[in-house]
């Protein structure tokens, strides 16, 4: 799917700051419906923050972030969730002790509605609905291809995989925006290009609008439709990437200036 | 050799998300269940039903509920033992004072009646974890058995301060007070245990497990998922409670008979985490490994010298049982910090690859 001219998500003037830490500075940018979006930046920068912000995690003192055409006051994490907003982490937060399949089975949790009532039971409708999100979950496990892991728990396994099965959890949830910290981080080329498959493909197939902060270079220009760039909490450039390739401000920012 | 899943093709997902996916299992559990109901009450004498087997599924009991909370979802707490205080305490009023109505029911009842005080002490979870939780669970523990001596209504007036059960039938079977036989109670202990362990676990193989278990092991990304923390929380510590609410009520009514409120004391709390942790965090099964090594081990240790003949002095014996008991328990967790469970289920994985290491 390419992007659209239709806004999704419009950050308008977020300031955040920890007691006199500022994290981000008077930040304003949008994420058109079906684009994938960059945010990219030196450590620091407030990437995560701005990441955060969205979620609901943290509430910024100033600005406005407008989501589907609502501009929406102090939001809970659960409530992002239930509007749509899907996150993996930068270090993975997957639930160690539960095996791959319950671990995506959580990201169905706010589509199942048995009480517990019928889930004493397991029978009948608590049962009817746990097979109809098995199925959705074995959807997502073959198009990630981790069929063999479903019943491992994913405290054993390998760092690249973890990232997978992240991921899958948070497709589970079906998400309209899906944010992704530094969902390549620590992995091999091979990984890296299997990642990069799987993220343009939910982009092209399913059409879900994608943000994410990564520090491959490569990976950014390549996959996303269009970049901003962070600093010290202040965006120091935003567009394409070539345009954001060639911004002097951004050359700055990661080489440094020569004296 | 005999417990091979090979050839156990699954057809279904249905087949796939059984709580007992493997028949082996399911032939197993089968005989237990066999034992339990048919041989032990046909065979076991009165010591082995009222001193062993009773208060073993009473503890299980308690464990289970327990382990619902520190081992599914997370949360440490000590006041496990004042929550089946509350459940005993409740159903001995209840059934004061309603005397028409059967007693089974308001033993279960008195679950809910645990239940709710259960979520009161547990609304604190959502600030504190960890703990600091266990010290604030400390606090109904005090609060709850403070009421226990010092609110005379709720044992009646009674100037012993105790509640003492009164003799209630089941299709005219005595099935509380003195007359009751051991088989009896212990069949009726046997089912409202049984029953219950399967519910526990019907409800940790669901949706609201996982909710409990994804706010276990990451309570950020769980919120994530769109998972509230405080209703998930309190959901735990009421279910939790009502499990050890109503295994505090069995363990008046159907296993001591009478009870002060020492009974319900800060010992019995830390024995219930000491099954928990024992047997194994999360698991259904280590609670009741748990309860047999707390309970049943020092039992079967103490009547092993008479057993073969050795001469030793029943105080020695009685030093030895601690002794042991303590030093299998240390041995227990430096094997396996897991718990019994785990290793369990590692003799389980080894017997499957059997006779190959892997």
């Amino acid at each position: 799917m390419t992007a659209t001219s239709e806004t999704l998500l419009a950050v308008d003037g977020v300031s955040l700051s920890f007691g006199g830490v500022k994290a981000i500075t008077d930040v304003s940018f949008d994420i058109r419906k079906g684009e994938i979006r960059a945010i990219i930046g030196p450590n620091g920068a407030g990437k995560t923050s701005m990441l955060n912000v969205v979620n609901g995690f943290y509430h910024p003192q100033h600005g406005r972030i407008t989501y589907k055409g609502k501009t929406r006051p102090r939001m809970r994490p659960y409530q992002a969730a239930s509007q749509g907003i899907a996150r993996t982490f930068q270090n993975v937060a997957l639930f160690k002790g539960m095996t791959t399949l319950d671990n995506i089975m959580v990201g169905r949790t706010l589509k199942m509605h048995r009480g517990l009532f019928w889930q004493m039971l397991r029978y009948g409708p608590a049962m009817r609905e746990e097979i109809e999100h098995r199925r959705v979950v074995e959807d997502i496990i073959d198009f990630l291809q981790i069929e063999s892991i479903r019943k491992t728990p994913v405290g054993k396994l390998p760092y690249g995989l973890q990232k997978r099965v992240e991921l899958g959890r948070a497709l589970a949830m079906e998400p309209e925006l899906l944010l992704l910290d530094e969902p390549m981080a620590g992995m091999n080329i091979e990984e890296k290009e299997d990642m990069c498959r799987y993220i343009l493909d939910l982009n092209k197939h399913f059409g879900t609008t994608i943000a994410l902060i990564e520090h491959d270079m490569g990976v950014v220009m390549d996959l996303s439709d269009r970049v901003v760039v962070l600093e010290y909490g202040h965006k120091i450039a935003d567009g394409t990437p070539e345009v954001v390739k060639a911004d002097p401000k951004v050359i700055e920012a990661y080489l440094g200036v020569g004296h | 050799m005999f417990y091979r899943e090979t050839g156990q093709f699954k057809q279904s997902y249905a087949a796939d998300q059984a709580v007992f996916p493997i028949l082996q299992d399911r032939l197993g559990l089968a005989a237990i269940l066999l034992v339990a109901f048919v041989v032990v009450p046909l065979f076991g004498n009165e010591f082995l039903l009222a001193s062993v087997m009773v208060p073993f599924l009473i503890l299980s009991l308690g464990a289970i509920g327990l382990n619902i909370l520190v081992g599914y979802t997370g949360l440490l707490s000590l006041g496990s033992a004042a929550f089946m205080g509350v459940g005993a305490y409740a159903a001995y009023k209840l059934s004061t004072i309603f005397p028409g109505v059967n007693i089974l029911v308001w033993i279960l009842c008195s679950g809910f009646f645990a239940a709710g005080i259960g979520v009161l002490f547990g609304l604190p979870s959502l600030r504190i974890k960890g703990f600091y939780l266990a010290v604030a669970t400390l606090a109904a523990q005090f609060f709850l058995q403070w009421c226990f001596v010092r609110i005379s209504w709720l044992y009646n007036d009674n100037p012993s301060g105790a509640i003492e059960v009164p003799a209630r039938t089941l299709f005219g079977l005595a099935i509380t007070g003195p007359s009751a036989t051991p088989v009896t109670r212990y069949l009726v202990v046997l089912v409202i245990v049984v029953v219950m362990t399967l519910l526990a676990s019907n409800i940790v193989h669901g949706r609201i497990g996982r909710t409990w278990m994804a706010v276990r092991d990451m309570d950020i990304a769980a919120q994530l998922m769109g998972i509230r923390l405080l209703p998930a929380k309190l959901l735990a510590f009421a279910v939790s409670s009502f499990y050890c609410g109503v295994s505090g009520a069995l363990m008046v009514f159907l296993w001591l008979g009478a009870a002060e409120p020492s009974a319900f004391d800060i010992k019995l709390s830390f024995l219930l985490l000491f099954m928990v942790i024992i047997g194994g965090l999360g698991s259904m099964i280590g609670s009741f490994f748990g309860a047999a090594l707390i309970h049943i081990l020092p039992i079967v240790i103490r009547g092993l010298p008479e057993a073969l003949g050795l001469p030793i002095a029943a105080a020695t014996v009685e030093h030895l049982t601690y002794l042991i008991v303590g030093a299998l328990i240390i041995f227990f967790l430096i094997v396996e910090p897991h718990g019994l469970a785990r290793l369990w289920q590692i003799a389980k994985q080894k017997l499957r690859v059997w006779p190959f290491p892997y």
